[in-house]
């Protein structure tokens, strides 16, 4: 079954120039591997379209049952340059929990 | 143990924060950080108009209101308040807190020896781009290597109350009380690690402690009350993250973790001038009720190299809106965008980036944004950037004409036209660490 993926985590993102890390966290530990095998760095990337010019890079933290993502070119030029309101991505990770995540019943429970 | 807190995350941080942490509760230093990489920059121009200025002036009141309980108490300060003038700061706490002794850390400002590092070989190339600095030569507004925490060590070695510097990185105000009253060896990488870790959980203030927590928010008690955050450190490394009993927000696994990814970049390889930090190491476990125990936290040793921040005017930008109402809210604006490009274009006017968003449609999330084609209002945010400031004044006049000679229902342009505001870019770069002298001076 189709589930977005706030059911399942949780989020903050920040940046560091014109990137925007986005940190996804497992509520329980047990789906943990629903979002290593689910949020893959080109399901992100096409979550955000046109909003990331660059690479999306994906790093784990499976003791945090965490994901982090670095959003390459996401925030038009980045901090001073910036003429996004939300030049520092502070709302990406937000925006990152409405992906559909594929998920069984079972491995939802 | 100590109990070091966090009572400030940023210059314009709630300036209760710091009052409360000194009453509420038992603590032995207080770090309060006030840098972000724009800061130096403002500072930097308020010293040029005024030698005794280029601090957070913030500060000094501040431990002028809390310099009797500081004592009472014997909690220490640690900040990175001085900006780029660290002793005229540390000059006005002792004229507002004359009973406090105070210690000034400096060495980071490399601004006035740029073309002196240059001559001796110190390419300062752009760490992203490569570019040499000779690229923005003449525009340079300040430059400020990272310091670590050796010389804050060093301050508080003296007996200071107050230990004041200028950029030494957030982690570092929390990594040298750990330091200071354990005796760690700088080699120690897994115990500094763990210090810069806890740095890093409390350096933004409550956000480690219900602030801008996106699990459970709607649950997070009294935020009106929220409480900063307290490290409860061990002499070998392992710690508790918590805040004072009775106040408002959170400390959950949720919310230390939360705060552990924000501004993360490859977890394995977090580099601060003191050391490595791994976060793929962190172990975290509930120790009770806003408590939370960190343990199990492996570092690697230091780079031989500091980081640079350097400042400098990039050209122009101004940011302007229009309100429109539905009927047809989206398409209204959109249309009003596409006709304030069109009036840019006959100017000939030449911008690096013109940039348009439609603010309570997806602004915000762009693609990822639910669709709601028919939204009651929305605000169009139209923006310029470019190097000549009369092509970003002449675009500020495309705008309010628009309300009788555009769309109907445009609203919302009481402030009138939009103000224009100069870049301040950023040219991250490396120096080695043996190049920046440090020095520590006790103003009593």
């Amino acid at each position: 079954m189709k589930v977005p993926l706030s059911r399942i985590a949780h989020a903050r993102s920040g940046d560091k120039g014109d990137t925007s890390n986005v940190g996804v966290i497992a509520y329980e530990e047990r789906h943990y591997r629903i979002l290593v095998r689910e949020v893959t760095p080109e399901r992100v990337k096409a979550h955000f379209g046109d909003l990331v010019n660059g690479e999306v890079e994906r790093f784990e933290l499976p003791n945090l049952g965490a994901l982090n993502f670095l959003l390459h070119e996401a925030l038009g030029g980045g901090g001073t340059l910036s003429l996004r309101i939300d030049a520092q991505g502070k709302t990406l990770g937000a925006g990152l929990l409405s992906l559909e995540v594929e998920a069984s019943e079972q491995e939802l429970a | 143990m100590i109990r070091i807190a966090n009572g400030q995350g940023f210059w314009g941080d709630w300036l209760e924060a710091p009052v409360r942490l000194v009453e509420q509760g038992p603590l032995d230093y207080l770090a309060l950080d006030y840098l972000a990489e724009i800061t130096m920059s403002i500072l930097q121009k308020q010293k040029e108009a005024d030698a005794k200025l280029g601090y957070a002036r913030d500060f000094p009141p501040l431990i002028g209101r809390i310099a009797a309980r500081l004592k009472e108490r014997g909690v220490r300060v640690i900040a990175n308040a001085g900006g780029v003038n660290p002793p005229a700061c540390a000059r006005q706490v002792r004229s507002l807190a004359p009973q406090l002794k105070v210690a000034v850390v400096t060495g980071d400002d490399i601004f006035p020896q740029l073309d002196e590092l240059l001559a001796q070989g110190h390419e300062l190339r752009n760490m992203e781009t490569g570019e040499p600095l000779s690229a923005i030569q003449g525009k340079i507004l300040s430059a400020n290597a990272y310091l670590g925490a050796a010389p804050l060590v060093e301050a508080l070695a003296t007996g200071a109350d107050v230990v004041i510097a200028g950029r030494s990185t957030d982690t570092a105000l929390t990594l040298a009380p750990m330091v200071h009253r354990f005796s760690w060896a700088w080699d120690e990488w897994n115990r500094l690690a763990a210090g810069v870790i806890a740095g890093h959980i409390i350096e933004c203030g409550a956000q480690s402690t219900g602030g801008n927590c996106i699990a459970d928010w709607q649950t997070i008690p009294d935020f009106a009350d929220i409480g900063y955050p307290i490290v409860e450190a061990e002499p070998d490394g392992t710690f508790v993250v918590t805040k004072h009993r009775g106040t408002g927000g959170r400390v959950s696994l949720e919310t230390v973790k939360e705060q552990l990814l924000y501004e993360l970049g490859d977890p394995k390889n977090y580099i601060t001038p003191d050391c490595v930090a791994d976060f793929t190491s962190i172990r975290l476990s509930g120790d009770g009720e806003n408590r939370v125990r960190v343990t199990a936290i492996q570092g690697r040793p230091r780079t031989p190299m500091l980081k640079v921040s350097i400042a400098y005017l990039h050209g122009w930008k101004a940011v302007g809106t229009l309100v429109y109402s539905a009927p047809q809210a989206v398409e209204k604006a959109e249309a009003a965008g596409r006709i304030v490009r069109e009036r840019l274009d006959q100017l000939g006017l030449k911008f690096d980036e013109v940039h348009t968003e439609l603010f309570g449609y997806n602004a915000c999330h762009g693609p990822a944004a639910p669709v709601n084609p028919n939204p009651p209002e929305v605000m169009l945010r139209i923006g310029v950037r470019g190097q000549e400031r009369a092509a970003v004044d002449r675009f500020t006049r495309e705008l309010i004409p628009l309300v009788l000679s555009g769309p109907p229902t445009a609203t919302g342009f009481g402030e009138g036209k939009p103000s224009v505001r100069e870049v301040v870019a950023y040219w991250p770069a490396l120096i080695p660490r043996e190049v920046i002298r440090t020095n520590v001076e006790v103003i009593e």
